[in-house]
């Protein structure tokens, strides 16, 4: 649905996105994830027409976006980072203007525009200006614009930016349901949103992509530290005796082990080992009472940090 | 044709949902209105002086309320629009550009040309009623007097030709800059430019008088104010509206290419 090839835009000297090449298939959810500056508004402005790429070609739904535009733009929604919409006018004037622009059916338009008001929560707010509202309405009046031509490809610039988290949740699963049959790009620097809602990541570091796969293939791949975390009821010299015991175990960190009580323990063990069945039986053979036991692998946001800060390559 | 439409709508609505019409269109009024006033009442004193003094008659010849009256209030009618039309079209492209609105609208399935059509169409909405508000002084002269209905017809269709070269030119200079002042001060300089251009055109030589003439506005209009409609005057104004309405184009395509 969207093939970018080697896409390079240069603004004079500086160096907007680098060779950027990635593809996203139908009814699959593609999330960029990056610093400030990173290149992912651009990369977005690339694909909705609305600025050139110095090099490199890009193609939405088979269609050139330079050579192509208006067949692009007729099949895309795109929400902006900074949901930039006319303050002086009704919401409900507003996205019929949209919808007869996005060239809705002259006789669709009221009802269609009256059905997405319903699907984002803005109902309520028929009667309002544009102007009048607050961030997170202005949010929900942008993407209801973005969805009302129900557009193959959706580009959504950061879309929960500003929401309260009911709505969050709501507006989460309306784009995961959105992605069964349709293209979605969004970017967001909320890390779990991303691992939550997209099939697969795109991590953009100065203008580069520096990995992109699923949000599980992505943690397998740079789960370095193989931990086990474990909150066991027991005297802290015996079990971390025992814990030592086990064929290996690398490191035992404890923490708040003084006496009886509960004391957390970060077991770290030798790569290739499945830590957490090994720990609980060390629990039971000791009669300690175990309150908790977690894997710990590396989150998105580890990951992340981790790319970004160590300009680490695993594409 | 429908996406023209479309965005003709909402500029209306922009206009005047922004008060911008109803300011614009109030002050147009207003100085037209009280210019009228002082010119038909000045023609009533001349008429009335000359009814009962004779030698008053032959100072003025024939008193001909067309000449007196109508012609000069398409004269001021026309500086006024060189004043209030920039002031319509200044927001134009610069407030989608300055609030980034321009962002969505390049992205929706809209050609250049609709858009800038719309927004044409738009400004020439305000402006037919900035001339409908003007109609109802015509008729006093009616009323009272027995105007030549051809220089009013005429002189109406040259206000809209001259009105539609101005808010074209201030259209361009509204895709050109984000800044709505910038854009105002330009499209002023430069239909003030063209207005006043055949002023020096006595001074010049002849070769450069006969350009001078034919760049300027003014000059223009004459035949028009008269009751004569010359082709050429036609041609003038639409292919100046048509120039800067393509050089708009230009300005909003050079977007999708210019690095």
């Amino acid at each position: 649905m969207i093939e970018v090839e080697h896409l390079t835009k240069t603004y004079g000297e500086a160096r907007g996105i680098n060779d950027i090449s990635f593809q996203v298939e139908k009814g699959e959810i593609l999330g960029f994830l990056g610093p400030n500056g990173a290149g992912k508004t651009t990369t977005m402005r690339i694909l909705t027409c609305f600025m050139p790429a110095t090099s490199g070609t890009a193609r939405v739904a088979g269609y050139d976006v330079f050579e192509d535009s208006l067949n692009v733009r007729r099949r895309i929604g795109y929400l902006p980072e900074t949901v930039p919409l006319y303050t002086d006018m009704l919401v409900p004037v507003y996205l019929r203007y949209v919808a007869g622009l996005k060239e809705l059916p002259y006789r669709e338009i009221k009802g269609k525009v009256a059905k997405i008001m319903e699907q984002v929560g803005l109902t309520h707010k028929a009667d309002k200006f544009i102007g009048e509202l607050s961030k997170g309405y202005r949010q929900r009046v942008g993407l209801a614009q973005a969805l009302i031509n129900d557009p193959d490809v959706l580009i959504l610039d950061e879309p929960t930016i500003g929401l309260d988290p009911k709505q969050i949740i709501e507006i989460r699963s309306l784009i995961r349901g959105l992605g069964k049959d349709r293209t979605i790009i969004l970017s967001s620097h909320i890390l779990p949103e991303v691992s939550m809602i997209c099939g697969r990541v795109a991590i953009i570091d100065e203008g580069r992509i520096k990995a992109i796969d699923t949000p599980e293939s992505l943690t397998e791949k740079l789960r370095v530290a193989n931990k086990v975390k474990a909150v066991i009821e027991g005297v802290a010299e015996d079990v971390k005796a025992a814990l030592g015991r086990i064929a290996g175990v690398n490191n035992i960190l404890v923490e708040n082990g003084d006496g009886v009580d509960r004391a957390k323990y970060t077991v770290e063990f030798a790569e290739g080992i499945n830590g957490p069945p090994l720990v609980a039986r060390t629990a039971i053979e000791g009669k300690w009472d175990l309150h908790e036991l977690t894997p710990m692998r590396m989150s998105l946001e580890d990951i992340f940090i981790q790319i970004v800060t160590e300009e680490k390559d695993i594409v | 044709m429908r996406n023209f439409l479309f965005i003709l709508l909402k500029e209306v609505r922009s206009y005047i949902n922004s008060s911008v019409a109803f300011v614009v269109v109030t002050i147009f009024s207003v100085l037209t209105g009280y210019y009228f006033y002082n010119i038909f009442a000045s023609f009533s004193t001349i008429s009335f002086q000359a009814q009962t003094d004779p030698t008053m008659a032959t100072q003025y010849g024939a008193l001909n309320v067309t000449e007196f009256v109508i012609r000069p209030f398409f004269g001021i009618i026309s500086v006024v629009m060189l004043i209030m039309l920039p002031m319509l079209t200044m927001r134009s492209f610069s407030e989608e550009k300055k609030t980034g609105t321009m962002e969505l609208l390049l992205t929706f399935p809209v050609r250049d040309g609709e858009a800038i059509m719309g927004k044409f169409g738009g400004c020439m909405a305000i402006f037919f009623l900035m001339l409908t508000l003007s109609f109802p002084s015509i008729l006093l002269v009616e009323l009272f007097g027995d105007p030549e209905w051809g220089v009013i017809i005429t002189g109406y269709f040259g206000l809209i030709l001259m009105g539609g070269g101005f808010i074209a030119l201030g259209i361009f200079m509204s895709s050109i800059t984000e800044n709505q002042i910038v854009a105002a001060v330009l499209s002023f300089a430069a239909l003030l430019i063209l207005y006043m251009l055949n002023f020096t055109a006595g001074a010049a030589g002849e070769t450069m008088s006969a350009v001078l003439n034919y760049l300027s506005f003014t000059y223009h209009y004459r035949n028009f104010a008269k009751g004569v409609i010359d082709t050429s005057d036609v041609i003038y104004y639409l292919l100046f509206t048509l120039f800067f309405i393509f050089l708009s184009m230009r300005s909003l395509e050079s977007k999708r290419w210019r690095g």
